[in-house]
């Protein structure tokens, strides 16, 4: 995992910022000029003296590097269920099998290997883990106290500087429910109070006691921008914005100021590596994090409800050339379903929420599955502490609603809103989001047909190894606050009364 | 008339939706009814609907001359579903304050509120909630409106049952429990300690019974922040008469509550409850019902540690009569099939869980006589399903409320049909 998470780390840094020099990254590009210029000592001093690295934006993308490391696991083979694969299959009586923490094989009717450890699975049903592209859990943990009240900066409409990872609350007992659910990825994002929130932290949903440790390997970083009514509810007594078209004009100031920062470290590194002589710009957090944006290197999550609003965030993206990766809510999605598809944006909703504000009030159950059958990216997500255990009941009314009207979803089609395409949204196909060979053993064994009620998580592996168990007390991991405390389980926390039965 | 049927159970129904209004009389047959009531469970059963009421129930049932048949071929049929746990009725949008009348945030009322007087039958979240098999709600003061800063009351006010047929007249009885907030939230109405908050509520119940005894002559009661319509109001819940519907969730604050109402002789009923499954015997033993978010799990407060998917199962099981509701506000109205459904994922009977979103809140908050079951002389509110009324996939085929059939559709729907019409050329606004 040491080597997943160096290529994260560089895979961060794609848009041309780092030199590699015998597999050291050096982003400040200063390395192969050493020496070239030797006679010229005062300013080869100064030019081949690199920046420490947290003066330069580009020099260490990855400050907080991800320490995960998947629990240990057995070859597993998980025989006889239907299998949901996220691809727009489903397999019935199938072999998984697993090895390592990667799928290596998915057949139908096929056999167990000799050395793999057998799990019959007959009249179950197995799906790619559950990943949600939008979840506050740990930044705004249970319980609900303001002390844990993590998830808004709400100082000032941008606070791109701020990270939801220093937020978290590993022991959120939040985490361990929506593993019980299914979940084994999910994206922690900032509050919507700002026009920008600051940066997402994607991670996989192991049982952590810091946060690093939970971090998904190489998974890129997400901005959070909000439209709508949020921003300039917070700060419409302040100094703005008031309106919406207040909201457009900071977004505006905000890439322009982007642009020109990074103008000015890209001369910067030009001239280094060059072997001029140049005064690096001042870091600046909040650049960083949207000068990322327009490198292409951070993905931008942007909770919007609006139709309209959707349109004009989609001209501004084109104004400063980077790409949404997800209109989060997106409730009005389906009023533009084509143009969505068109530019590829990928839109996160639910299907029961509704009404509970002025601009979710034209929010439709059929909206994930019109989507979808525009030929968009359907999401169906939480931004909930409960929801996020039951995505897969949330995205079977979302089929049904679609089915009502004739779209024709079928679970194979509709689990992919709650695996491959939340796994797209938030760059990480390539390794989770669907039972294909070569990918991460995250997976999950239900009792039932996963879109119905009554269905259970009855076992959820992480990387091959298993995470939770259902049936096995040993295979449920309790967060720290929980321990010495009453909770939902018997025995030790049984009736009160004297005598009373259980 | 076999004829009609005929027609009917081929052209889904499409005569039958033409043509029944509320004076007509119906049989219908070949339902699988779940009744609630004394008929019980009949595999194969029919209904006869005659002036909104049902006139007959049973495996047979004698249909009158002339009379419309509703052949269903099968189907599930239940009692209209009570919504519990919002402001049905009161609400629009959550975070539209003009479109709230569920509760007051300032103003000299707290008990006196009576929620008969804020009703708005054109809501636009009663024909969403018809679509998911709901025929009638207790409008309740919901807790969220409480604000101790600006309005430090402890009661709520008075919930009323309401029919979701979409009538003028949309009351089926007012006054029928007095919402109060006990708890975190309580105590902190109370000046910030749960020490305080019972001892306050037992001298304001005091002083109604002063007034009960003396109006001539009584003044609003400043001391107590009591007007005389709060204390007029009070005087059924001091009665017994009117049940004083509290939210409490701790284990310990649900004894006291327990207590308090047995030395006070006030009828109860639990909200919240999240750790009623650990006293859900004492709770059994005080005959109390309990009305619980399906869905709470988390350690959400210092409160609600013990919260767990199997609270309804386990309450049940101890003998207490339990009401579901999902999470949220109206969006928990618009899931209470889904919450009773997962309170069967997690132990509840099925049967009991559909009880646990008709008959039990018709009993708990006093409309057991209308409504709640497939009873004769009850109302005609009943829910023909296409699927499993529990499930996701599961969906009201028919609507009938007070015997008049309910149009399915919502202004969710209209903006659905606008939107999946093939493009005409012109803009959407001129798709009806």
């Amino acid at each position: 995992m040491v080597r997943l998470g160096l290529v994260g780390a560089m895979a961060l840094c794609l848009g041309g910022c780092a030199v590699t020099v015998n597999g050291q990254v050096d982003a400040t590009g200063a390395t192969p000029t050493v020496g070239a210029r030797g006679s010229d000592a005062p300013s080869t001093a100064q030019a081949a003296k690199a920046l420490p690295i947290g003066l330069d934006p580009w020099a260490n993308p990855d400050p907080f590097p991800s320490t995960y490391r998947p629990m240990p696991s057995v070859p597993t083979a998980i025989v006889g269920a239907r299998l949901l694969t996220g691809t727009g299959e489903e397999i019935d009586d199938a072999t998984l099998v697993m090895r390592e923490g990667k799928i290596v094989s998915v057949l139908a009717h096929g056999a167990a290997p000799p050395d793999t450890v057998v799990i019959h699975a007959d009249g179950k049903w197995v799906t790619p883990g559950i990943i949600d592209p939008h979840s506050h859990l740990g930044v705004y943990a249970s319980p609900g106290v303001q002390a844990m009240s993590d998830g808004n900066e709400a100082v000032s409409p941008n606070t791109a500087y701020v990270w939801a990872e220093h937020s978290v609350w590993p022991q959120d007992p939040g985490f361990n429910r929506a593993l019980a659910g299914g979940v084994t990825t999910l994206q922690i994002l900032p509050g919507s109070a700002n026009l920008f929130g600051g940066r997402s932290v994607v991670v996989k949903n192991a049982p952590s006691t810091t946060t690093q440790a939970m971090k998904f390997p190489g998974a890129p970083y997400g901005l959070k921008m909000a439209c709508g009514e949020n921003p300039k509810s917070v700060y419409g007594h302040k100094d703005g914005p008031q309106t919406l078209m207040g909201n457009v004009a900071g977004y505006r100031k905000a890439w322009i100021e982007a642009a020109d920062y990074v103008r000015k470290w890209d001369d910067y590194h030009a001239k280094i590596a060059k072997g001029e002589k140049a005064d690096p710009p001042i870091r600046n957090l909040t650049l960083d994090t949207l000068g990322g944006v327009l490198k292409g290197q951070i993905l931008v999550q942007n909770h919007c409800y609006r139709a309209d609003e959707m349109g004009e965030m989609l001209d501004i993206a084109r104004e400063f050339g980077y790409h949404i990766s997800a209109f989060h809510h997106a409730s009005e999605a389906y009023k533009i379903a084509p143009l969505l598809a068109k530019e590829g944006v990928c839109i996160d909703t639910w299907s029961q929420w509704w009404g509970f504000k002025m601009e979710s009030f034209d929010g439709i159950e059929e909206n994930a599955a019109m989507v979808d059958a525009a030929g968009g990216c359907a999401i169906v997500h939480s931004d909930d502490a409960h929801l996020i255990q039951h995505l897969n009941v949330e995205a079977g009314l979302a089929m049904a609603a679609g089915n009502r009207v004739g779209l024709k979803i079928t679970p194979a089609r509709a689990i992919r809103w709650i695996t491959a395409n939340p796994a797209k949204s938030l760059g990480v196909l390539d390794k989770v989001g669907t039972l294909e060979p070569g990918k991460m053993a995250d997976l999950v064994i239900w009792s039932a047909d996963p879109f119905s009620v009554y269905a259970k998580a009855e076992k959820v592996y992480l990387d091959g190894a298993l995470a939770y168990d259902r049936n096995d007390p040993k295979f449920q991991p309790k967060s720290d606050f929980e321990l010495g405390q009453p909770n939902g389980r018997v025995p030790g926390n049984g009736p009160q009364t004297p005598g009373a039965a259980h | 008339m076999l004829k009609l049927a005929t027609l009917a159970a081929v052209s889904g129904l499409a005569l039958f939706a033409a043509s029944t209004s509320s004076a007509e009389t119906v049989l219908i047959e070949n339902a699988h009814i779940y009744s609630e009531g004394s008929a019980g469970d009949l595999a194969r059963g029919a209904i006869l609907v005659r002036d909104g009421k049902i006139a007959a129930i049973g495996p047979e049932v004698k249909a009158p001359p002339g009379v419309k048949r509703l052949d269903v071929g099968g189907r599930i049929v239940t009692p209209g579903l009570i919504v519990t746990g919002a402001g049905v009725g009161l609400d629009e949008i959550e975070q539209v304050s003009p479109t709230q009348d569920s509760g007051v945030e300032a103003g000299p009322l707290s008990a006196g509120l009576d929620l008969q007087y804020g009703l708005n039958p054109d809501s636009t979240v009663i024909p969403i909630l018809r679509l998911t098999g709901a025929t009638s709600a207790v409008a309740e003061p919901t807790l969220a409106r409480t604000k101790a800063e600006t309005h430090p009351q402890l009661f709520l006010g008075q919930a009323a049952g309401v029919s979701l047929g979409g009538q003028a007249d949309m009351l089926i009885k007012s006054k029928i429990a007095m919402g109060l907030v006990g708890g975190e939230q309580g105590a902190a109405l109370a000046g910030g300690s749960r020490a305080a908050f019972l001892v306050e509520l037992k001298a304001q119940l005091d002083e109604a019974r002063a007034y009960a005894k003396a109006r001539k002559g009584f003044s609003d009661s400043q001391a107590l922040g009591l007007t005389r319509a709060d204390l007029e109001a009070l005087i059924p819940v001091v009665e017994g008469r009117e049940p004083l519907y509290v939210a409490v969730h701790r284990a310990a604050d649900i004894r006291q509550m327990l207590k308090f109402a047995q030395d006070e002789h006030l009828k109860l009923i639990l909200a919240g409850a999240e750790e009623g499954w650990r006293v859900a015997h004492e709770i059994a033993a005080a005959n109390v019902p309990v009305v619980i978010d399906g869905d709470e799990d988390l350690p959400s407060s210092f409160e609600a540690l013990g919260s767990t998917l199997e609270n309804a199962a386990r309450l049940q099981a101890a003998g207490v009569k339990v009401s579901l509701h999902g999470p949220g506000l109206l969006t928990g109205g618009k899931t209470i099939r889904l919450a009773a459904g997962r309170a069967v994922a997690y132990g509840l009977p099925w049967g009991e869980a559909l009880a646990a979103i008709t008959i039990n809140p018709a009993r708990a908050f006093g409309l057991a006589g209308e409504v709640g079951s497939l009873e004769v002389g009850k109302s005609a509110d009943i829910v023909v399903w296409d699927g499993d009324p529990l499930d996701t996939q599961g969906a009201p085929y028919v609507v009938l409320i007070k015997g008049e059939r309910q149009a399915l559709t919502s202004r969710q729907t209209a903006l659905r049909d606008r939107y999946l019409k093939p493009d005409n050329g012109l803009p959407p606004q001129y798709r009806q």
